[in-house]
C-alpha cells in the first residue's frame, strides 16, 4: 500500500510532489497576471478556453485577474512554502536525524498529507465553480469575503470553498504539528539532548510550535467567517451597511477583528515557511565549508526567539487598518526587535564560513543565494516595521516585492539546496550538479532583476491588487518598469523547466551516489 | 568564485538603482510629507550601509575561503562575538524603530489645531464622496434610508433636520492651503484606503467606524487619490482628486457651493 502509506519517507515525497504540482499551478497563474498587466486590452485565446465567464472573447475582466492573484498567493503561501520545507523535508528526514523509527504517529501522518491534498482539490475546485474563484485576495479581509456573492463574482460559492479549504489545511497542519512536537520530544535517540540535535531539527520544531499556535487561531477565524456567510451571524459585519444598493440587516461586528486573528496567524507563517529553511541552511554551509555550525546554540535561541517574538509582532500588518495609533508604535519595537535574531542568523552564517574550505556544489550554491537574498529581502522590513513610513508603503508594490523576496523566494532557495543535499538520500541518486548550478546562476539573476525594481514601483506609489494601471495618470509612468519586470517574470519561469527536467530525469538517471557523497555528519548519512 | 561576481555584481546594481531619478516619490506638499521624506532617506542610509557591508562580507567570505587546499579552520563560536553583534544590531534595528515615532506622532497623536476644516469622506464601491458642513460647521444627521446616489445624496443626509440643508458635498476633495484638515473617513460597505501620495499618508476606510486623519496642504495642484485596499472588481478604478486651493481660490469656490446647496 503506497498510496495510503504510513511511512514517514514516503509521505515526505508525497508532500513534496504535492508542493512541485502546486508550485507550477502558481507560477502559471502569475504569468498570466503578469501578462495581463502589461497588456490589459489584449484578448488571448488561451484565457477564454481556460475560463470562459472571466474573460469572454479572451478578454480578461479585472475580477477574473483578482481571483487568480487570491489563488496564487493561497496556493504558494500554503501549499508551496508552509508544505515542503517543514511537512516534506521534516518527515523524511527529522526521523532519520534523531534516530527515530519513524515519526511518533504514522497513521495520523498519513490522515495529515490526505488533508492536505483534500484541502488543495478543495482549492482548486473554486476555479471551476459559479462565479470562480475568490477575489478578496489571500487575506480575505470580512466585510468583502463575508457577505456573499453580493460584494462581486467569486465571493459566492467560491470563497466558501476557498474558506472550507483553509479550514482543511489548518486541521492537517494542527495534526502534523503536534506529530512534529511528540517526536521530538518522546523520540531522540538515547542520549542526545535538544542542544545535541542538528539545527535542521530545531528549524522543525520551532516551526510545529509555531504552526500549532498559528494554525489553531487561523482555523476559528475561518469558521466565525464561514458562519457570518452561511448562518447570518456577524462577527466580522458591522451595522447599517449599504452593499450594491442593497440594506445589510446584520449589526455589531468588527471587520479589525477578523484582522487581528488573521494576522494573529498570518505574521507567525513567515517563520513557518523560512525557519525550516534556515536550519536547513546552517547545515549546508557547514558541510561545504568543512566547519561545525558557528555559534550552534545561539543559532538555536536565535530561532526559538524568532517563533516567540514572532507572535508579538501581527500589528505590523495593521498600522493602517484603523487599530489604535499607541498600539503601533509597541508593535512597531515589536518588530524590528524580531529583526535582531535575524540579524544574529546571518553574522553566524557568515562567520560558519570564515576559515573554511568552502566547495561551491550545486547545494552550497543556493545556500549563499539564500543568504544575499535574506540579506537583501529582509532589510526592507526595517523600512516597513515603522508605522511612520508604512503609511506610504503599505500595500504598494514595495510590499510585494519585500515578502517575495524574504519569504519566497529565499525559502524557495532553501528547497532547492536541500533537494540538492538530500537527493542521494531520497533517490540514490545526485541531481545533475552542472545543471543545478546553471538553474542556480540564470534564477538567482532572474529573482534580482524581477523583485528588485518592483521596489521602485513602491517608491512611486504604486498600489498593489490593481488588475491594470490605466485609470492613473501616475501609474503611466510606472509602465516600462512593469513591462521590464514581466519580461524578467518569463525568464524566471522559464528557467524552472531546467530544474523540472533535472529532478524527473534524476529521479532515474541520475549519477549513482554513495554513501554519505558530502561528508556530513548528521544521522541520516548513517542508516542509509 | 563564480557565485561571488554575480552576488557583487547584483549587489552593485540594487545600490545603482537608487542614484535613477525616474522611479521615485512625487513631490512633497506638506511639512509632513517633507519629514517623512528626511526620515525615510535617514533610514535608507543606514539600511544601505548594512546591505552594502553585509553583501560585500558575504562577497569577500565567499572569495577567500574558497577551496585552495587549506585546512579548515575549527573555531566553532566565540560568546564575545555573539553579544557584541546582537547587542549592535539591537542599538541600531531599536534606534530606528525610536527614530521614527516622531513622523508617526505627527500624523495620529498631535492635538487638532482649532480652526481645523472638517471634511467627511465616504467610500463605498467604487466611488467616494465628500461632504463639508456649510457656514453653521455643523453636518446634517444623516439616515440610511435617504440614501440616493443618482439624486446628489450619497450621504442619506437627512432632509427633515436644518444642520443638513447648507452641507455640501461632491466627488472632489477642496482643501486650501495652509490650514490644517481633518477628515472623517467612513464606508459605507467594504474596506477602502485613502492614500495621498504627495501628503505621504494613507489610511484605511473601514465600514462601521469613524477613523480622523488630518494634514495640512502647503502647494496648491491637484493629486490623485487611488483605494488603496482591495475592495471588489472596481478597485482599481476609484479614483478621487484632492484639490489644494489658494486659501481665496478657496473661499470663493465654497461660497459659490453654498449658495447653490441654499437653492432648493
Amino acid at each position: 500500500m503506497t498510496v495510503f502509506s504510513t511511512c514517514h519517507k514516503v509521505i515526505g515525497k508525497q508532500y513534496i510532489a504535492l508542493s512541485l504540482f502546486s508550485v507550477f499551478i502558481g507560477i502559471f497563474l502569475s504569468l498570466v497576471m503578469r501578462y495581463h498587466l502589461v497588456h490589459p486590452d489584449t484578448k488571448v485565446k488561451l484565457f477564454q478556453l481556460l475560463w470562459p465567464d472571466g474573460a469572454p472573447g479572451g478578454q480578461m475582466t479585472p475580477e477574473l485577474y483578482l481571483s487568480l492573484m487570491t489563488m496564487h498567493g493561497t496556493i504558494m503561501v500554503f501549499f508551496v512554502l508552509t508544505t515542503t520545507p517543514q511537512s516534506g523535508f521534516g518527515n523524511y528526514f527529522l526521523p532519520l536525524q534523531i534516530g527515530a523509527p519513524d515519526m511518533a504517529f504514522p497513521v495520523l501522518n498519513m490522515l495529515s498529507f490526505w488533508t492536505t491534498a483534500l484541502s488543495l482539490l478543495t482549492l482548486l475546485a473554486a476555479f471551476f465553480v459559479e462565479g470562480g474563484a475568490p477575489l478578496s485576495g489571500w487575506t480575505a479581509y470580512p466585510p468583502l469575503s463575508g457577505l456573499g456573492k453580493i460584494t462581486g463574482p467569486g465571493q459566492g460559492l467560491g470563497q466558501d470553498l476557498w474558506i472550507l479549504s483553509i479550514a482543511l489545511f489548518c486541521v492537517a497542519s494542527l495534526m502534523a504539528a503536534i506529530n512534529f512536537i511528540v517526536t521530538i520530544i518522546e523520540l531522540r535517540a538515547p542520549g542526545m539532548g535538544y542542544f545535541d540535535m542538528p539545527l535542521t531539527c530545531w528549524g522543525w520544531f520551532v516551526t510545529a510550535l509555531i504552526s500549532l499556535f498559528a494554525f489553531a487561531v487561523l482555523l476559528p477565524g475561518g469558521v466565525l467567517l464561514l458562519l457570518d456567510r452561511l448562518a447570518g451571524t456577524s462577527f466580522f459585519i458591522p451595522g447599517g451597511l449599504i452593499v450594491n444598493d442593497q440594506v445589510q440587516t446584520r449589526s455589531g461586528g468588527s471587520p479589525l477583528l477578523f484582522q487581528h486573528l488573521f494576522w494573529f496567524f498570518g505574521h507567525p507563517e513567515v517563520y513557518i515557511a523560512i525557519l525550516p529553511g534556515m536550519g536547513l541552511i546552517s547545515t549546508v554551509l557547514s558541510v561545504f565549508s568543512g566547519k561545525r555550525v558557528f555559534g550552534y546554540k545561539a543559532m538555536a535561541i536565535a530561532m526559538l526567539a524568532i517563533g516567540g517574538l514572532g507572535f508579538v509582532v501581527w500589528g505590523h500588518h495593521m498600522f493602517i487598518s484603523g487599530m489604535s495609533p499607541y498600539s503601533s508604535i509597541a508593535f512597531s519595537v515589536l518588530t524590528l526587535a524580531v529583526g535582531v535574531p535575524s540579524a544574529v542568523k546571518t553574522f553566524n552564517w557568515l562567520a560558519t564560513l570564515w576559515g573554511g574550505r568552502l566547495r561551491f556544489t550545486a547545494a552550497m550554491h543556493y545556500a549563499l543565494g539564500f543568504v544575499s537574498l535574506f540579506i537583501t529581502g529582509g532589510i526592507t522590513g526595517l523600512v516597513l516595521g515603522q508605522p511612520g513610513l508604512d503609511v506610504y508603503f503599505h500595500d504598494t508594490y514595495f510590499v510585494v516585492a519585500h515578502f517575495h523576496l524574504i519569504m519566497g523566494v529565499a525559502a524557495v532557495f532553501a528547497i532547492f539546496a536541500g533537494l540538492h543535499y538530500w537527493f542521494p538520500i531520497m533517490y540514490g541518486r545526485f541531481l545533475n550538479e552542472q545543471l543545478g548550478k546553471l538553474h542556480f546562476f540564470l534564477t538567482f539573476a532572474g529573482v534580482y532583476a524581477l523583485f528588485v525594481p518592483l521596489h521602485f514601483a513602491g517608491f512611486v506609489g504604486n498600489p498593489r491588487r490593481y488588475p491594470d494601471f490605466k485609470e492613473y495618470e501616475f501609474l503611466k509612468s510606472v509602465m516600462p518598469l512593469h513591462i521590464g519586470v514581466t519580461h524578467a517574470a518569463y525568464f524566471l519561469a522559464a528557467v524552472q523547466l531546467l530544474f523540472l527536467f533535472n529532478y524527473l530525469w534524476s529521479k532515474r538517471r541520475g549519477a549513482l551516489a554513495p554513501a554519505n557523497p558530502w561528508g556530513a555528519a548528521t544521522r541520516e548519512w548513517r542508516n542509509d | 568564485m563564480a557565485i561571488a561576481i554575480l552576488i557583487a555584481a547584483l549587489a552593485g546594481a540594487t545600490v545603482a538603482l537608487f542614484f535613477q531619478p525616474r522611479w521615485w516619490f512625487p513631490d512633497a506638499i506638506s511639512a509632513h510629507a517633507k519629514a517623512y521624506d528626511a526620515h525615510f532617506l535617514f533610514t535608507l542610509c543606514v539600511i544601505g550601509a548594512i546591505f552594502v557591508f553585509a553583501q560585500g562580507l558575504l562577497t569577500w567570505v565567499i572569495l577567500r575561503y574558497r577551496d585552495r587546499g587549506q585546512a579548515p579552520s575549527a573555531h566553532e563560536g566565540n560568546n564575545t562575538l555573539e553579544l557584541v553583534w546582537t547587542s549592535a544590531t539591537a542599538v541600531v534595528f531599536l534606534g530606528l524603530a525610536f527614530a521614527g515615532q516622531g513622523i508617526w506622532a505627527g500624523i495620529h497623536l498631535d492635538a487638532p489645531a482649532a480652526n481645523a476644516l472638517r471634511v467627511e469622506v465616504l467610500a463605498k464601491q467604487f466611488a467616494w464622496s465628500y461632504r463639508y458642513p456649510g457656514p453653521d460647521g455643523a453636518f446634517g444627521r444623516v439616515d440610511t434610508r435617504q440614501i440616493d446616489d443618482a439624486s446628489g445624496n450619497p450621504f442619506g443626509i437627512d432632509a427633515k433636520d436644518p444642520a443638513g440643508r447648507d452641507d455640501i458635498t461632491g466627488a472632489i476633495l477642496r482643501v486650501p492651503a495652509g490650514r490644517q484638515v481633518e477628515l472623517l473617513l467612513k464606508s459605507r460597505d467594504v474596506i477602502h484606503n485613502f492614500f495621498v501620495r504627495e501628503l505621504r499618508l494613507k489610511q484605511d476606510v473601514v465600514p462601521g467606524i469613524t477613523i480622523p486623519l488630518r494634514f495640512t496642504a502647503d502647494t496648491p495642484g491637484s493629486y490623485e487619490v487611488p483605494c488603496s485596499e482591495l475592495c471588489g472588481l472596481g478597485h482599481h478604478q476609484m479614483r478621487s482628486s484632492l484639490v489644494v486651493m489658494a486659501p481665496a481660490d478657496f473661499d470663493a469656490w465654497l461660497q459659490e457651493a453654498q449658495q447653490k446647496a441654499a437653492q432648493p
